[in-house]
């Protein structure tokens, strides 16, 4: 497979560029951390488990339009003409995704840790379906981030655009994210969330399906 | 005659639905009362403006595979006409919602999915603002509008079924259909929606006319 071959090239060449420099994983880190500490600072206690919920996602939120709206603004012109050569639209996008998965989940797990331990107040009783959220959220963060940073890339004016662009896509998918991760902090039973995570797996592969179909149009200048 | 026929038919269909629906008898109903005839002029808001956002998508499509002028501008205008239904339909919506509701917005899913979804195609609007080279506004916000739409039907008809809303037809609520026994009501409701469908496709065209009109004097 040829187009397996170069997503795999691909990802090794991403993950090879971030760990030579290691400023987006550090910078949003950074970011997350103290975004999380200015929260505790100013709100010191979180009486309500449902403002404890909606905070995290919110920080969840604008840290990962920061760090996946990285992967096509960050480029330079000449970088983009340099993998348009070598490989297939499908092949960028896709690992371009993956790569920002791969991010994601690293970061918001350690986010998630962090947020525990600042916010200690409260613990979500079941911690394993909070955990299935937190990485559907990553999965869709990402799905939704990479093609919309693609767009706002091409369109050549960087962050406010991404901002306006992802927000209204963005949404129904945090509420869905909000939604299933409040069953969690309730301590639902599992079958009580199976609706959620399957509309978000719906909306996940609708998301990539529509941006590999329109993906090789922007990718050609 | 053979181009105007539906416009007349447009025009007729929405004047005797003005008519009919402000006239006519419909149930009498706790708390929704009189304000049922809402029906006749909220919802076919909606229909005109789902329909004039499938429009825009299809020239989007169309203008990625032919890069022509033309079905960039069809694309454009027919979000800009379809934008002013769904203020339209939000606003019917929430008068009639200060009737029955108690509230202009009462934070219900469905008046909520409703605003984003109108969000999405302003960004659109904006998006086309930023960029200045036509070709590449034309083939970058085609493909906005081809990513937003399969959200915008999510929100506007997924979404809102998962909720608890207040909305009639929503949350367990009855939708209109269980109140329609002698189907009095759709006598005036499927004419309006019809009506209202042809009244959006016709401001389109004109606003597409004007915006042709419009781009040849610049040239010139």
């Amino acid at each position: 497979m040829q187009l397996a071959k170069e997503v795999k090239y691909l990802i090794h060449k991403e993950v090879l560029l971030e760990w030579r420099s290691k400023y987006t994983i550090n910078g949003v880190l950074l970011y997350v951390v103290s975004t999380i500490f200015t929260c505790y600072l100013s709100f010191v206690s979180l009486g309500d488990k449902l403002t404890w919920n909606a905070l995290f996602w919110i920080i969840m939120l604008f840290a990962s339009i920061n760090g996946v709206s990285k992967s096509f603004l960050q480029e330079t012109k000449g970088q983009q003409l340099y993998s348009y050569v070598l490989a297939s639209p499908a092949a960028v996008l896709i690992s371009k995704t993956v790569y920002n998965i791969l991010l994601m989940l690293v970061l918001t797990t350690i986010a998630l840790g962090f947020y525990t331990l600042v916010f200690d107040s409260f613990t979500p009783p079941d911690l394993w379906l909070y955990y299935v959220a937190v990485v559907l959220g990553s999965i869709s963060f990402s799905t939704v981030f990479t093609m919309v940073s693609a767009i706002a890339s091409k369109a050549g004016n960087g962050g406010m655009l991404m901002a306006i662009l992802s927000f209204p896509i963005i949404i129904p998918v945090l509420i869905l994210l909000i939604k299933l991760a409040k069953n969690a902090v309730d301590g639902l039973p599992w079958e009580n969330s199976y609706d959620e995570i399957a509309m978000l797996l719906v909306v996940n592969v609708l998301m990539v399906a529509t941006s590999l179909l329109l993906f090789p149009y922007l990718w050609r200048d | 005659m053979h181009k105007t026929w539906w416009k007349i038919l447009g025009s007729v269909l929405v004047i005797y639905t003005a008519i009919a629906g402000l006239l006519l008898g419909v149930p009498r109903l706790p708390i929704l009362n009189e304000t049922i005839r809402n029906l006749y002029f909220h919802v076919p808001m909606w229909f005109a403006m789902i329909v004039l956002f499938s429009i825009s998508v299809f020239y989007s499509v169309r203008s990625l595979s032919t890069k022509s002028e033309i079905d960039d501008m069809k694309a454009v205008e027919s979000v800009n006409a379809g934008i002013v239904f769904g203020l339209l339909g939000l606003v019917t919506g929430a008068i009639w919602a200060k009737f029955t509701w108690g509230q202009f917005w009462s934070f219900d899913p469905k008046q909520n999915f409703a605003a984003i979804s109108i969000l999405l195609y302003f960004a659109y609007l904006i998006l086309r603002n930023a960029i200045d080279e036509e070709q590449k506004r034309a083939k970058i916000s085609a493909i906005y509008n081809i990513f937003a739409f399969p959200m915008m039907v999510v929100l506007l008809f997924v979404l809102p079924r998962l909720k608890d809303s207040l909305h009639p037809g929503n949350g367990g609520n009855p939708g209109f259909n269980s109140y329609d026994l002698d189907s009095r009501m759709r006598m005036v409701f499927y004419p309006a929606c019809l009506g209202w469908i042809l009244v959006g496709y016709w401001v389109y065209t004109i606003r597409f006319r004007i915006r042709t009109i419009e781009n040849k004097q610049q040239q010139n």
